[in-house]
């Protein structure tokens, strides 16, 4: 039985989407007029991050129910 | 020792969060290294896009990521040459010609096939040669980690050394080539999550592509070149002292484009593994060409940050406040810096971890991707040749693991040797030229000459290499200041314009050495190889592939994928010239 990549690639990034989404909410806007050019980069890249890592294990599942 | 970046908690959290899920791959797979095949080969079960994705990955070590943005800085939109001139066609021609016979010869590795098409002692030659420079470039991993670790967060060159080099040994030694190559796709998707940002605020700070050009024409113009020297690719390789990489076209095309890139692509067991891995013969054969669709893009992500740093840098230099700065060495810029100096300016806390982790995922399989070809190649082509034959396959699998082991502790060895250059890749490059560019001619004659003999090989081979080591011992660049840089064999016959020019000629003369010599020895010696023995090893012998592709529609085959790369490729060389 082997492990299909797509799983820990997907888990991964919801994991790490979720933090840098939650922190960009939460944290002090300072830090991005001091670093991303005002952009809450944190929050929007968190959230592509979600998307992606939701789309990877969408596609391991049902790579599972085909194989 | 004071760290330039400012490392939150959520940062540690998410540098942590990726090493788990590192380790978790290789706990997942243990079960499935049964034997050595298994362990080192990956029983040939990979899916083409995995290996498509890590056979891109395998590449993207301390060379690409670093080395890549400091020639952003340092030659500009140029540096895209080893890309869209270098790369992209080496990797087509490997997945289109050269496969089927990798492949189809069931060769484990590339001295295998090697050992199958000519002879004992080219395979000797070439598996020797290949594990000590997969030690040294895994070394030099292991080594430009610390060092920009210590000077970034503060941590000890020996802590940093301990740590990396324990996390690539515990999930290679747990799931073998498997986890290092899953873990190589891991990192594609990191560095293409932690770079992505960093180019998008990076070009919203210059004003866009075209604000960049307007600022990199006072970059060009400073140093005596032609406004556009930094933005077009092609427009100024008429002479080599018309651009800041000093080379003229034909030197970049043959030196750079055609030998260095083939030589790389298409023999450098390090990629060729990650194909060999794939589960059919046209995964096999897709791998190198999906690996180039995400290639060809890859000058946006690591050379575009040099260019804006050093046109940021420029405008800084000029007077503007509260921009970003390279830091200065030898009188010039550190450009080595560019990667992790824009990291620290444009990412807060958060994607700042981040982007880290995707910096020091590439270090990391920089070094995995080298351990997993040396333990395949001293396996099979050193131990399992000439120290054991005929042992049960439990006995290599042990020997495999030993390898992990042996070959990280040899890699420390080599990080503390390793010293310091301006440019990371300017060391690599030199190494490649030596052992790989007289490689490619030998590949080339032996896939399609079938005349060519293992005499023919392993003396050109021998002649190619030390043509190569003659060449840079004979020339030097303008204003050497060691004997590393060239000329040490006491007399210079030439003085090339820079030392990349100096690289493309010394590997234009291993490979032409090579060549002529390989036929010329090739035609006075007898093959000990009979035509049936040479099947599927050599294109004249060998049953076109292209008629097993007759049920594919047309689209899906080899051939035309490789034409659409091609012209996505030609497309990217207009718009930049």
């Amino acid at each position: 039985m082997n492990l299909d990549i797509r799983y820990p690639i997907g888990l991964l990034f919801l994991v790490v989407g979720a933090i840098l989404a939650i922190y960009g909410v939460v944290s002090d806007p300072g830090i991005y007029i001091a670093h991303s050019l005002g952009l809450n980069v944190n929050l929007w890249w968190g959230l592509i991050q979600i998307v992606f890592g939701a789309i990877m294990v969408g596609l391991a599942k049902s790579g599972a129910k085909k194989g | 020792m004071q760290s330039i970046i400012h490392f939150g908690n959520i940062d540690y959290l998410i540098v942590a969060i990726y090493f788990v899920f590192v380790l978790g791959i290789g706990w997942a797979l243990r079960r499935t290294m049964k034997g050595s095949g298994d362990f080192l080969t990956s029983a040939r079960s990979i899916p083409g896009w995995v290996a498509g994705l890590a056979f891109l990955s395998a590449n993207l070590g301390a060379q690409e990521v670093i080395g890549m943005a400091a020639s952003g800085a340092k030659y500009g939109i140029m540096t895209s040459h080893f890309y869209w001139v270098g790369a992209i066609p080496a990797m087509v021609f490997l997945g289109v010609f050269m496969m089927p016979f990798y492949y189809g010869s069931k060769a484990r590795s590339v001295p295998e096939y090697l050992k199958l098409r000519f002879d004992e002692k080219t395979r000797g030659f070439n598996a020797l040669s290949f594990a000590v420079m997969t030690i040294f470039s895994s070394g030099i991993s292991m080594y430009a980690m610390a060092k920009l670790m210590g000077l970034l967060l503060g941590w000890s060159f020996e802590a940093s050394i301990a740590i990396s080099a324990l996390i690539v040994l515990v999930y290679i030694f747990l799931g073998g080539l498997t986890s290092a190559i899953y873990n190589e796709v891991l990192q594609f998707f990191m560095i293409v999550f932690g770079f992505a940002p960093l180019v998008f605020l990076g070009l919203k700070d210059v004003g866009g592509w075209s604000g960049l050009k307007e600022k990199l024409v006072g970059v060009s113009t400073s140093q005596g070149f032609a406004p556009g020297a930094w933005t077009e690719a092609w427009s100024h390789l008429g002479a080599p002292s018309q651009n800041p990489l000093g080379v003229e076209w034909f030197g970049m095309v043959m030196g750079l484009g055609f030998v260095l890139s083939f030589g790389y692509w298409c023999t450098d067991f390090l990629v060729v593994q990650r194909a060999l891995a794939a589960k059919t013969m046209t995964a096999a054969r897709r791998t190198p060409l999906i690996a180039a669709i995400p290639k060809m893009l890859f000058p946006f992500l690591v050379i575009l940050p040099g260019m804006i740093a050093i046109a940021l840098t420029h405008q800084a230099a000029n007077g503007a406040t509260g921009g970003f700065m390279l830091p200065a060495k030898n009188g010039s810029y550190d450009y080595d810096l560019v990667i992790p100096y824009m990291l620290g300016h444009y990412f807060p806390t958060g994607m700042l971890g981040l982007g880290m982790t995707a910096l020091m995922a590439s270090f990391m399989s920089g070094m995995a991707g080298n351990v997993t070809a040396f333990n395949t190649v001293w396996t099979y082509d050193i131990y399992q040749s000439y120290i054991a034959k005929d042992k049960p396959d439990e006995h290599y699998l042990f020997v495999a693991k030993g390898a992990t082991v042996v070959g990280i502790l040899l890699s420390i060895a080599a990080a503390y040797l390793a010293a310091s250059y301006n440019n990371i890749m300017d060391v690599l490059q030199l190494v490649f030229a030596f052992v790989n560019a007289p490689l490619f001619a030998t590949f080339l004659l032996g896939m399609f000459w079938k005349r060519a003999t293992g005499h023919g090989a392993f003396w050109g081979l021998f002649l190619g290499t030390a043509a190569a080591a003659a060449h840079h011992g004979l020339t030097v660049p303008i204003g050497a200041m060691s004997l590393v840089k060239g000329g040490w064999l006491g007399t210079v016959l030439h003085t090339y314009p820079s030392e990349m020019a100096q690289n493309f000629w010394t590997a234009i003369w291993a490979f032409s050495s090579c060549f002529i010599a390989t036929v010329v020895i090739s035609l006075a010696t007898s093959s000990r190889k009979t035509d049936s023995q040479l099947r599927g090893l050599v294109w004249s012998l060998t049953p076109h592939e292209d008629k097993s592709e007759g049920d594919i529609p047309v689209w899906k085959r080899i051939a035309p994928f490789g034409a659409v790369v091609l012209i996505l490729t030609l497309i990217l060389n207009i718009i930049f010239w």
